[in-house]
């Protein structure tokens, strides 16, 4: 909402400056965006006149003119403007000045050789419309030496105000005006219009054509007829007003009606009253109906929306715009002036469906004061009569304004209920009064309440101490310690946000870097990681790359990782920990962390270095990091299983599955599938891992912090190597399992410490070295109890995995 | 008894002439060995008279000790030596370095580091956090939060849609995160006191809008609570954040449909080349939204706004981290760039608390 300081000045008495006004202005409520004050920065423009211009000495295209400022004799200055000539009255800025749309200062200066002791302005070097090529021609009588921005009459600031949805009553200048009155800041002097006495019934009949439950639609169509008006260009005071908050002027009919739209945020409508045929219906448009509008375009009407329509179809869109066939122009003598209520909810849908913005609709959607229908009508009569002449009819009344009032019972104890601010009932009473509220005392510290027409946002009493808040000053407002929860604050986080919070940790320690990549993905991303379910498609997605809800945090750390490395970082190690969408209900909600590995970062090391051999992150790495961070959550991995394989978008050989069995997987690890790496453009091989961490088994509710206890044996543990011969396809952790199992009293601890195939090992075998650490219990164990374990060690591991001690 | 002192003599000029540990113990073997010379003395002491044993016994026993003494000595200075030898061929270059560990290289993002801050400081004001999904209906991102059907401000959400469902319905994607304040309300019972926290969506984008980002809504429903409260909490809640002594808030009056009355919250401060200092300066800049829960939001949770009031605020936490940590550009923030990650990330152990400070 955009109004200038003298056009409020026209509905409030006041002696506040422009800062006062913009501050007050915020203060209360109605957010000043911007002030712009056109004069500001054009003080030092004069105007001068052009004494003499003569051919520069030794440039063609330059003149050298001599100046009258109106101050001392005349200066030199050189010129370029084709229209430099003796006579011409212009704007001179001397040296010093600052030029606004080239950003410098002037100084003195010699132009090829002659000295120049200021310029000659073009209107696009004072940022203000007009011609570019040529200086600015004022007219003969522009006093020389004046101020120019304060001749031109600029200097009227403009209050750009960022006008929140609730307040269509600050769409109008009086309103704005009503508030800093109320404000303290002047008197609101806005009187109600004088009624136009009608000469002569109106000639053009109005019927609003709804069913009774569409009554709601227009349920107040006013109009009047003025014949014999001689429309033309509106006086300069209007056009002035219109231009000052960016609106072009375009005939006295039309102007009346945009200026009443920001005077007192109430829209009207002129029909040329010679190309309407017939009386008026006000109706729902029909199916195939279509009207050429004031923009221009033609729009495809549905019975959704609302026409003013005569015998020969739709004239006018309600509420949103007119005509192109009926409206008013230069031959216009009988005018038809539209005041009417439309329905707020329809209004905005017919807008948004057509994709027509207009100060109209802006009001009619937020809901203008419905008492100001028909003063608003009046009010326009008498501009028209006063700018175009002419006779009124008398108005013809469609419906009729809503009666109801809102009215609050409110007692004046909530305000400091709500705000903790002590507020004298007097106070919040005049306060309320000045906005219009009329306030009634009912009782001991209870008033009952009307609010104005023209705030349909009043509902009740928390609305009523906002106004009062707002008018009295937010920062009076008292700081006041919230009560602290007793003793020791208690824990907050629920388990699994423990557990993502962990998990972060956890991962950056496995030096990984977290990132944070949309929620959604493209379809190609979704689909190849499980995904592209209808059911978590966005209709209006934002860009076509971004159409998927994410089934996995994958997709994402691909992309990310193939993004760095064509920046020509090759070696990542990404992770990101949040949701993935498995459904459209709130339990296809999930939360993972997933990671992966590309190029060199593996879990040792990045890149090449000295000290380890040079090795390409593969699923083992991945395998490593997934552990880790379950290492790290506490999860209980005993009762774990890691089965070959994983879902599609894996390596089919080369990925495994974490589950507590075959319902309860909790993640995957792997290298990606080439393929799928391949159609996702991204060079592998990547290895990653996901868990879901929301499938990860609860740790067991116990009643108090004790660990159990720590056995220690004074025995030392002993250790025995074993080389085992398996088939290739054999699983090591099959063999592991079986040694462990040969003696679970006595074995501690089993682990692979070699893995090997080739020269000296059956074509089709592997050779896997294990240590076991055998912990004696009651007493030393002497060899022939060390023998016979090593044997039962190897009858299991031949009995389970079919494994052979090497020879 | 020169033999002794002769046999001393000679014994202790070997051991000093035994230049490495087979001729020291060869040495040690003539003396000292069942065959040797003082080994050999203290056998002929039992056929001593017992008073001549206990004067050469005496003698005897004090040549074992002082050779047994020295033997050590000069065995003790032999491994030093050789010791010494073998270090002064034992050298590295101490300026290789070995790679570097997973804790320099792992990086967690700020937005992750930030919910850590907020929680540690809402954790002390007795906040639990509180979450829900993405994937909301209408109901509880819109209409139960006092939007009208058809409002302009719903228009303002730039709201994200599903295709409706079998009834008709469509689900979209949360435009803010008052729909958790909304289910909190109606599952627990006052007193409540919760952060919201998590993504949040609109279709929009530009140089400061994402279609994805980051918020914290904080909800506080008792009987007791009004707006000086909230701006008690508010100025706590930054000055701990940003890490300073005092902040200067200013309220001004706002509109959200769920608020009542309504205040958007500038914070004064300086920017001085990329850097922003609160609680100085000129500017004051748009840091948040609150207000008193509006009583129809109450009603539709099944609370009595008679009975109970609180308030609500809400802040983006990527612009949080903007402003405490100086990233210029919100979209970096899902790039997932690893110079900016490793750039503007924190390190796995910077773990805020209120006891070390939140930023160390």
């Amino acid at each position: 909402m955009k109004l200038t300081l003298s056009w409020l000045k026209t509905h409030l008495e006041t002696s506040a400056s422009l800062t006062e006004i913009a501050n007050t202005l915020t203060r209360t409520g109605l957010e000043v965006e911007n002030v712009h004050d056109p004069a500001a920065q054009l003080e030092d423009f004069i105007v001068a006149q052009v004494i003499d211009a003569a051919p520069h000495p030794n440039a063609d295209r330059l003149q050298v003119c001599m100046v009258d400022t109106g101050a001392g004799a005349p200066l030199q200055v050189v010129c370029g403007a084709p229209n430099a000539r003796a006579g011409l009255k212009t704007v001179f800025a001397a040296p010093g000045t600052y030029i606004p749309a080239k950003k410098f200062t002037l100084g003195k200066g010699v132009i090829r050789g002659v000295e120049s002791l200021g310029m000659l302005c073009s209107a696009s070097e004072l940022e203000l419309p007009g011609d570019a090529d040529g200086i600015m021609e004022l007219p003969e009588d522009a006093p020389v030496g004046a101020v120019y921005a304060q001749w031109a009459r600029l200097g009227d600031p403009v209050i750009d105000i960022n006008l929140t949805p609730n307040r269509p009553d600050a769409a109008g200048v009086s309103g704005v005006a009503r508030d800093l009155a109320a404000a303290g800041l002047g008197v609101f002097k806005t009187q109600p219009p004088t009624p136009v006495e009608g000469a002569f019934p109106c000639p053009v009949g109005v019927k609003l054509d709804f069913a009774a439950d569409d009554a709601y639609l227009a349920p107040l169509f006013a109009l009047r007829l003025v014949r014999g008006v001689k429309n033309g260009p509106s006086p300069a005071w209007l056009q002035d007003r219109l231009r000052s908050i960016g609106l072009r002027p375009i005939n006295r009919l039309v102007d009346i009606t945009n200026f009443l739209t920001f005077d007192r945020s109430r829209p009207l409508h002129v029909f040329d009253a010679k190309k309407v045929k017939d009386d008026l219906v006000v109706r729902r448009a029909r199916e195939g109906e279509e009207l050429l509008a004031l923009d221009g375009k033609t729009y495809k009407l549905d019975p959704e929306m609302v026409v003013i329509a005569d015998l020969a179809g739709p004239l006018s869109l309600a509420g949103v715009m007119g005509g192109e066939a009926s409206g008013c122009d230069e031959q216009t003598t009988d005018v038809l002036i539209e005041s009417a209520l439309w329905d707020p909810h329809n209004i905005a849908h017919t807008g948004r469906k057509l994709g027509i913005v207009t100060d109209a609709r802006y009001r009619f959607e937020r809901g203008v004061d419905p008492a100001f229908a028909l003063p608003g009508l009046e009010l326009a009569t008498q501009l028209v009569r006063e700018l175009c002449g002419g006779e009124a009819s008398k108005i013809v009344v469609a419906g009729a304004a809503p009666q109801g009032t809102r009215v609050v019972d409110f007692p004046f104890g909530e305000t400091k209920r709500l705000t903790g601010l002590d507020i004298e009932n007097d106070e919040a009473t005049t306060i309320l009064t000045r906005l219009g509220f009329a306030v009634a005392v009912i009782g001991e510290g209870r008033a009952s309440v009307t609010a104005p027409s023209w705030r349909p946002d009043i509902e009740g009493k928390a609305d009523i101490v906002e106004e009062i808040l707002r008018i009295k000053g937010v920062d009076e407002i008292v700081s006041t310690p919230l009560a602290r929860m007793e003793g020791v604050a208690a824990p907050v986080l629920t388990p699994l946000q423990k557990r993502i919070r962990t998990a972060r940790r956890a991962l950056a320690a496995q030096g990984l870097v977290e990132a944070v990549t949309w929620s959604f993905v493209s379809e190609k991303q979704a689909q190849g990681f499980g995904g592209g379910n209808p059911t978590l498609k966005l209709a209006n997605p934002i860009a076509s790359e971004l159409s998927d809800m994410r089934p996995s945090l994958l997709p994402g750390l691909v992309a990310a990782a193939g993004r760095n490395a064509a920046r020509g970082f090759a070696d990542s190690a990404l992770f990101e920990a949040g949701q993935i969408f498995l459904g459209e209900d709130e339990k296809g909600q999930r939360i993972a962390a997933a990671g992966l590995r590309r190029g060199l970062a593996t879990a040792q090391a990045e890149g090449r270095n000295w000290a380890t051999p040079t090795k390409r992150a593969g699923a083992y790495d991945a395998k490593a990091d997934a552990f880790a961070l379950l290492q790290a959550l506490g999860t209980a991995t005993g009762g774990m299983q890691v089965i070959g394989g994983a879902p599609a978008w894996f390596h089919p050989g080369r990925s495994g599955t974490l589950q507590f069995g075959p319902k309860a997987v909790v993640g995957y690890f792997g290298e990606l599938h080439p393929r799928l790496l391949m159609e996702l453009d991204v060079e592998g091989p990547i290895a990653a891992f996901e868990i879901y961490l929301d499938a990860l088994p609860a740790p067991k509710a116990k009643a108090t912090r004790t660990k159990p206890q720590l056995e220690l044996s004074d025995l030392q543990p002993l250790s025995r190597d074993f080389a085992f011969i398996v088939d290739r396809e054999a699983q090591a952790g099959e063999l592991l399992k079986a040694v462990l199992g040969a003696d679970k009293a006595l074995i501690a601890d089993a682990r692979i410490f070699d893995v090997y195939e080739g020269a000296g090992v059956p074509e089709g075998k592997k050779s896997i070295g294990v240590a076991v650490t055998v912990q004696p219990r009651e007493k030393t164990l002497t060899d022939v109890e060390i023998d016979a374990l090593a044997r039962k060690i190897v009858a299991e591991a031949e009995r389970k995995s079919r494994a052979t001690l090497r020879a | 008894m020169t033999d002794l002192t002769e046999l001393e003599q000679e014994t202790l000029r070997q051991i000093e002439a035994a230049d490495n540990e087979a001729a020291l113990d060869a040495v040690r073997v003539a003396a000292l060995g069942k065959k040797g010379a003082i080994s050999a003395l203290l056998a002929t002491l039992g056929r001593m008279s017992p008073e001549e044993r206990k004067t050469q016994g005496a003698k005897i026993n004090a040549l074992k000790d002082v050779v047994t003494e020295r033997l050590a000595a000069r065995r003790a200075a032999l491994e030093n030596e050789a010791l010494e030898a073998r270090l002064k061929s034992e050298t590295l270059d101490v300026t290789l370095s070995p790679p570097s560990s997973a804790l320099e290289r792992g990086r967690l993002h700020p937005l992750s580091e930030v919910m850590d801050e907020l929680t540690a400081i809402f954790a002390d004001l007795g906040f639990a956090v509180a979450e829900g999904p993405d994937i909301e209906s209408d109901d509880y991102n819109f209409t139960k939060l006092n939007f009208p059907e058809g409002h302009p401000a719903r228009e303002m959400h730039d709201t994200f849609f599903f295709q409706p469902g079998p009834d008709g319905r469509r689900k979209l994607l949360r435009t803010h995160t008052s729909p958790v304040q909304v289910r909190t309300m109606l599952t627990q019972k006052p007193p409540i006191r919760v952060i919201c926290p998590g993504r949040t969506y609109r279709c929009d984008s530009d140089q400061t809008h994402t279609p994805m980002f980051h918020q914290v809504e904080g909800l506080v429903i008792d009987e007791t609570t009004h707006i000086g409260h909230l701006k008690w909490v508010l100025e706590e809640f930054l000055k701990a954040f940003f890490e300073v002594k005092s902040v200067n808030l200013r309220f001004r009056p706002s509109f959200f449909p769920f608020t009542e009355p309504s205040m958007e919250v500038d914070v004064q401060c300086r920017r001085q080349g990329g850097e922003i200092r609160f609680g100085e300066g000129e500017d004051f800049m748009e840091i948040l939204g609150c207000g008193m829960v509006h009583p129809n939001v109450l009603k539709n949770c099944g609370l009595d706004p008679d009975v109970y009031r609180g308030f609500a605020f809400g802040v983006g936490i990527d612009r949080l981290a903007m402003l405490k940590y100086g990233m210029p550009d919100l979209r970096a923030f899902f790039e997932a760039d690893v110079r900016w990650l490793r750039h503007y990330g924190f390190r796995p152990l910077d773990f805020p608390t209120l006891a070390g400070g939140l930023s160390g």
